[in-house]
């Protein structure tokens, strides 16, 4: 038994880099029994890296392992898996289900470690036929749901619970683990209604009482003052701040989040198109996109600028141009030019000259089997029949592959895209250059309007500068309008005139880019949902 | 030094790894099977012209239906195992084109022309079926299949044809379960321009037609909405993201593959000699869909060149195994060996990790 | 509003219900006209659900871990197959060669099962495909194994299984003597009809052990599997083992239940008894009312009585009413592969039900947010 003062948990020294990218250095935290923490950063702070580390994620040890230690009441420890972590009494409920959607809550709670009965044939075949211990299986479940003093029907199937409830099992499932000693809640609050939120919180009190040490992840700031005896802000892979609750305020927070201690990325030029025409105009609009939900959204974009689309992740920024564009469904209503361009339609958007770059590299913006040459032609053959040969009267539409080639190796040539040749496989490329075909792709439309997402997303710091430069060359050369999403603030902040930061899926605010970080990061969790 | 060495042997073992894993081992397997028959061929006694010419003459029989499989794969449907439903087409063209009395090669022309509007209809609706059930293809295209086949048995009994070539000739009516082409189009293609050398004969006019279908193909996929099916395939969201109406390029992908069974049925009964009805066309997509398969085609990625040596290596096997393997241990196995490597080879495409149609 | 429910309701079972109630009619038109007699009929029903019902139970366990209808179950049709060709080349009849037989057949369905299960873990989300055109290669092999190595590798004696040329065994193999000798055993007759009450007890047992196997552990693992295969994995079920331990337990009990199908018959043809016999399994399940992700005890016997009754009339209604006896043979054969092709459309469409609720969700949001204003 450890004595009295050792923490229950203690991580000393942690560092982590993804292929020689440092996402965690020197992390240093400490939390005793029945103590809650609560964990805040932007997206790509270190946050879910830290626990996953935490929780022996197989991907960890994928990807070389981590650096420093791990102490569990004063006893080093290794974890390989999530089950080595879950026998020393951590659970973990993140942030996708892990329910089985035809079994009721009791099932679920107890999913692979349903208490069983010996009989006859289980003798002979083996402990996977001893029969289920119904009664049981009920007493426990219900002794589970006590423990979180929320109540759920243990009898419901899950597929019938409403959202909040299927959070709750999941906890109880947790809870439900008598060796349990820490939980770890990966934004719990996210699909709850408000009351349940506040019942969770409440939980979450009573499980401190009963001696469990809770880490909560969450966005929304006041929920952490709420609930929780401490405090960690992460950025950029640090621990920036390690206080107790009742000495901090929203704002602080807020502040550590986002700031920079050293303003290096100032702004270069932050141009105030201040009379300049609406290029595009958008009332209204909600897009289904699941995981970034858009509820209302109301925003300007004036001819010539760079808009930056700013926000948390989940808050709907990405919902925006992907519902415009016409890949999720979508409502409301988008005007282009004084036109109206209807919705759910990506042609006719393309029609229109609108041009969009996907966040999803792999999924959305190439086709990975076949060459550079039709990544890069294929919208433009599509929509504005480029790069084709007539025959026949215009009856049949040869692909003009010379065409082709040569527009290939023009983007090849000029946004320094490494491979082969212009025949190469896009699978081939490293992420930077695919995000490079990716705009190549967008250019050879020749739009006047462009939507890009995340276009430095997973790609290393030199193709990072060489993206954004291409970006902000073609807005600048070419007149074109450029709407960035991105969750990376700062590179907003380096390249954009202007930055609306979506929260809860609507527009917090919109304010020139050359504002200070503190200010779009009290945006950013004003509204959180 | 030593390990120098050792990596570079390594790398070139690894390297033909790579070959074989890219090629496929089953395919290589077939390949070299077939290269074994015929080496043994001659030393069994039998006459290697002959099977050459026999080997080309299936070839020119199957290679269209084969062909049927490329715009499906293509657009992402998967494997056609729904190819019965073009037969059918086919079948019908043939005997309504004999019931309204052409004869000669005009009635082969006439069946082309009357199977084209039904097949084309027929897929229309198969095409309108897998779209509502994207990912789900392939089972549902067996059943499709199944489902066609047995209902046409009904029909062949039940619809009002006359012809005393066609009908059963003691009741008068309902079509015989095998029809004789003699007078009709057992031949046509066949016979245009054949070249015979020896033993060597080549069904020229059918190698033709399969050129000319083959050429259209190709040149299909190289048009503006050829390029689009193969996006489609290729990924599906690329191709809607870029303004591609991704419905209408399966739609067309299903009806085209529709109309290429229902001209290959026809082509096989001009070189077969007969038209077969009933329970006939019930499996006959298995033998093409392995046969591309065995051409280097997978789920998703097939071109014409597949299809060629697909259809030369399977129906090689089909002809050679029955004439060399009973001369050489005196047992027929061709059947079996046919069975296993036609279906291993589906079984291997299957379990291969590739997104797409199930 | 209570009858608004009601009506509802009743729609709701009759669109869920939609393949037994069409046989329903088929059936009651088609029996009138087929002139049968009502003591005739239920002698075959009665017979043909001891002849099939045990293997159509066998498909009920992969339907549970999600690997949906095995077309694979004819792997286990084969498996029995050759214990009965062995039992019968031994000349061990009755009772103690059909006991011999189910033994026998063990370790064959096993091993089939093992490598169709492991097959079909390579090929995921696409099992059913994969374990249809296994079947087809297993029959290669199958005739491989009857028509060349029994009887030159393996030793068949007896002349009368065995065909002329002295290798491989003749198309059919005869079990006169331990034909219906489950049936005939403790049969009672009531009113005509015959009984074979050992072959329902045994049907019986089966299902009295599924339904205890569904409150097993392992069954409550292959329900996890079959409905989240990543779920499952994380609370640490080994997904991979316990799909191939379903499909085992699958083929297994489709060669018992092949054993006593054949006894009924009281041949094996020895080239084609497997061949159809998943097709006509499956297809009389999903008449009962199953689909490939659900499927009851309820199904199998409804779907048994509906799918022979129609398999009975069938062929005499339709040469009634055309006057061609092969319309209603044809009928049959279509009637069986169109249920098939229909449940998996339902299935498939059912899967890809458009959520666009979602959307009218949010508008609906924007509205109640003005209506604050």
């Amino acid at each position: 038994m450890a004595n009295a003062n050792t923490p229950l948990l203690e991580m000393r020294n942690i560092k982590k880099d993804f292929f020689g990218n440092q996402v965690l250095s020197d992390i240093n935290l400490t939390l005793r029994e029945g103590e809650v923490l609560g964990l805040c950063g932007e997206n790509g702070a270190g946050k879910s890296t830290l626990m996953k580390i935490l929780f022996g994620m197989d991907v960890i040890r994928e990807t070389g392992g981590y650096e420093g230690d791990i102490l569990i009441s004063g006893e080093k420890v290794k974890f390989n898996t999530p089950f080595d972590a879950l026998a020393a009494g951590i659970g973990m409920v993140h942030q996708e289900f892990s329910l089985i959607p035809g079994f009721t809550a009791t099932e679920n709670i107890l999913l692979n470690r349903e208490p069983k009965k010996k009989n006859v044939i289980s003798e002979v075949f083996g402990d996977r036929l001893n029969t289920l211990d119904y009664n049981e299986m009920t007493g426990r479940a219900e002794a589970a749901i006590d423990k979180m003093g929320f109540s759920i029907d243990k009898n419901m199937v899950i597929s019938e619970m409403p959202v909040g409830h299927k959070q709750f099992t999941e906890i109880a499932r947790e809870l439900s683990k008598e060796q349990l000693k820490l939980l770890i809640l990966d934004e719990p609050t996210a699909v709850l209604t408000e009351k349940e939120a506040e019942a969770l919180l409440a939980s979450i009190r009573s499980m401190s009482k009963q001696g469990i040490a809770v880490i909560f992840i969450t966005h929304r700031l006041h929920e952490i003052l709420a609930v929780c005896d401490k405090v960690v802000v992460m950025r950029d892979g640090l621990v920036v701040a390690d206080v107790a609750a009742k000495d901090t305020t929203v704002e602080e927070i807020s502040k550590w989040m986002v700031g920079r201690s050293v303003d290096t990325t100032a702004k270069a030029e932050v141009r105030d198109n201040e009379g300049a025409k609406i290029a595009m105009s958008i009332k209204r609009l909600w897009v289904d996109m699941p995981g970034e939900t858009v509820r209302d959204v109301s925003l300007d974009i004036r001819e010539g600028e760079i808009l930056g689309i700013g926000g948390l992740a989940g808050q709907g920024k990405l919902g925006i141009p992907n519902g415009i564009m016409g890949l999720y469904e979508a409502g409301g209503t988008v005007i282009f030019q004084g036109q109206e361009i209807p919705l759910n339609s990506p042609r006719k958007c393309l029609d229109a000259s609108l041009a969009f770059v996907s966040e999803d590299r792999r999924g959305v913006g190439l086709l990975l089997d076949e060459t550079l040459e039709w990544n890069v032609a294929f919208p433009a053959m599509q929509v504005q029949n480029k790069f084709l040969k007539n025959y026949l009267g215009g009856l049949v539409k040869w692909r003009d592959e010379k065409a082709i080639r040569e527009v290939t190796e023009r983007y090849i040539d000029e946004l320094a895209i490494k491979c082969t040749g212009s025949k190469q496989k896009a699978r081939e490329l490293s992420g930077g250059n695919q995000q490079k075909v990716c705009l190549a792709k967008a250019f050879a439309l020749e739009p006047k309007f462009l939507f890009v997402s995340e276009p430095t997303r997973g790609i290393d710091v030199g193709a990072k500068a060489l993206v954004l430069e291409a970006l902000r060359r073609f807005n600048r050369d070419s007149g074109v309008t450029v709407v960035m999403i991105s969750s990376e603030l700062e590179e907003l902040r380096s390249i954009c005139d202007r930055i609306a930061i979506v929260s809860g899926g609507k527009i917090a605010g919109i304010r020139p880019a050359s504002d200070p970080s503190e200010d779009f990061g009290m945006l950013m969790v004003s509204m959180v949902k | 030094m030593n390990e120098t060495l050792d990596r570079t042997n390594l790398t070139l073992r690894d390297r033909l790894k790579a070959a074989v894993e890219s090629f496929g081992l089953p395919r290589l397997i077939i390949a070299g099977f077939l290269l074994l028959l015929f080496i043994a061929a001659p030393f069994v006694g039998s006459d290697f012209w002959t099977q050459i010419s026999n080997t080309l003459n299936r070839f020119s029989w199957n290679a269209v239906m084969v062909l049927a499989m490329v715009p499906m794969i293509h657009s992402g449907c998967g494997l056609n195992f729904g190819l019965p439903l073009g037969i059918i087409s086919g079948l019908l063209g043939a005997t309504l084109s004999i019931e309204f009395g052409f004869t000669g090669p005009l009635s082969f022309l006439m069946a082309i022309v009357i199977s084209t509007p039904i097949s084309l209809i027929l897929g229309a609706g198969y095409g309108w079926l897998l779209n509502k059930i994207k990912g789900g293809e392939m089972m549902i295209a067996t059943y499709v299949g199944f489902s066609s086949v047995s209902f046409m048995c009904m029909m062949w009994l039940l619809l009002p044809y006359h012809s005393p070539t066609m009908v059963w000739g003691f009741s008068g009516k309902g079509l015989r379960t095998t029809i004789s082409l003699e007078g009709f189009y057992d031949k046509v293609l066949a016979n245009f321009l054949q070249i015979n050398i020896g033993n060597l004969s080549i069904p020229t006019g059918t190698l033709l037609f399969f050129a000319l279908l083959a050429f259209g193909m190709w040149a299909f996929l190289h048009t503006k909405t050829g390029t689009a099916m193969t996006a489609v395939g290729s990924n599906p969201t690329f191709a809607k993201a870029a303004g591609v109406n991704v419905d209408k390029m399966r739609l067309l992908s299903v009806m085209l593959s529709t109309w290429l069974a229902a001209i290959g049925i026809l082509v096989y009964e001009q070189g077969f000699g007969f038209i077969q009805l009933y329970m006939a066309p019930f499996y006959m997509a298995l033998p093409a869909v392995s046969a591309i398969l065995i051409g280097g085609a997978s789920v998703n990625k097939a071109s014409i060149t597949n299809v060629i040596i697909g259809t030369i290596l399977f129906q090689g096997i089909v002809t050679m195994t029955p004439t060399v393997m009973n001369n050489m241990i005196h047992m027929d196995m061709s059947e079996v060996i046919r069975v296993v490597a036609s279906q291993g080879m589906i079984l291997y495409a299957l379990t291969r990790k590739t997104e797409g149609a199930k | 509003m209570k009858n608004d429910n009601f009506g509802k309701k009743v729609v709701g079972l009759i669109r869920d219900n939609t393949v037994p109630l069409m046989f329903i009619l088929i059936c009651a038109v088609c029996i009138p006209i087929s002139g049968f007699s009502l003591p005739y009929l239920i002698n075959e029903i009665v017979t043909r659900m001891g002849r099939n019902i045990f293997l159509i139970l066998a498909l009920l366990i992969p339907i549970m871990s999600g690997m949906g209808l095995n077309f694979g179950m004819t792997l286990g049709a084969m498996a029995g197959e050759i214990a009965l060709i062995f039992v019968s080349d031994w000349q061990i009849w009755g009772i103690p060669g059909v006991v011999l037989a189910m033994i026998l057949s063990i370790p064959i369905s096993v091993l089939l099962g093992a490598f169709c299960g492991k097959i079909l873990n390579m090929a995921k989300g696409r099992e059913m495909i994969t374990s249809y055109i296994l079947s087809f290669f297993m029959n290669g092999i199958y005739q491989l194994l009857v028509l060349y190595i029994m009887g030159s590798l393996i030793p068949i004696k007896h002349f009368s299984i065995k065909l002329p040329r002295g290798y491989g065994i003749r198309n059919t193999v005869s079990l006169l003597n331990m034909r219906q000798c489950l049936d005939n055993l403790l049969a009672v007759r009531v009113g005509g009809v015959k009984i074979p009450v050992l072959t329902f007890i045994i049907i019986g047992v089966l299902c009295l052990f599924i339904v205890w196997f569904r409150r097993t552990k392992l069954g409550q693992d292959m329900r996890a599997v079959g409905q989240d295969m990543g779920v499952a994995r994380d609370a640490g079920i080994n997904v991979e083992r316990t799909r191939i331990i379903s499909i085992v337990m699958s083929t297994v009990l489709a060669g018992f239940g092949m054993i006593i199908y054949l006894q009924n018959m009281g041949n094996i043809a020895t080239y084609s008894s497997h061949s159809q016999i998943g097709m006509f399994c499956i297809a009389a399940l999903l008449v009962g009312g199953a689909s490939v992700d659900r499927a009851s005890i309820g199904n199998v016997f409804l779907g048994v009585v509906l799918f022979h009754t129609m398999f009975i009339v069938a062929p005499k209604a339709g040469a009634v009413i055309t006057g061609d006896s092969m319309i209603g043979e044809y009928f049959r054969v279509f009637v069986s592969y169109a249920v098939i092709t229909l449940a998996l459309i339902m299935y498939e469409t059912k899967k890809r039900k458009h959520k666009s609720l979602v959307g009218q969700q949010l508008q609906q949001a924007q509205k109640e947010a003005d209506a604050h204003e």
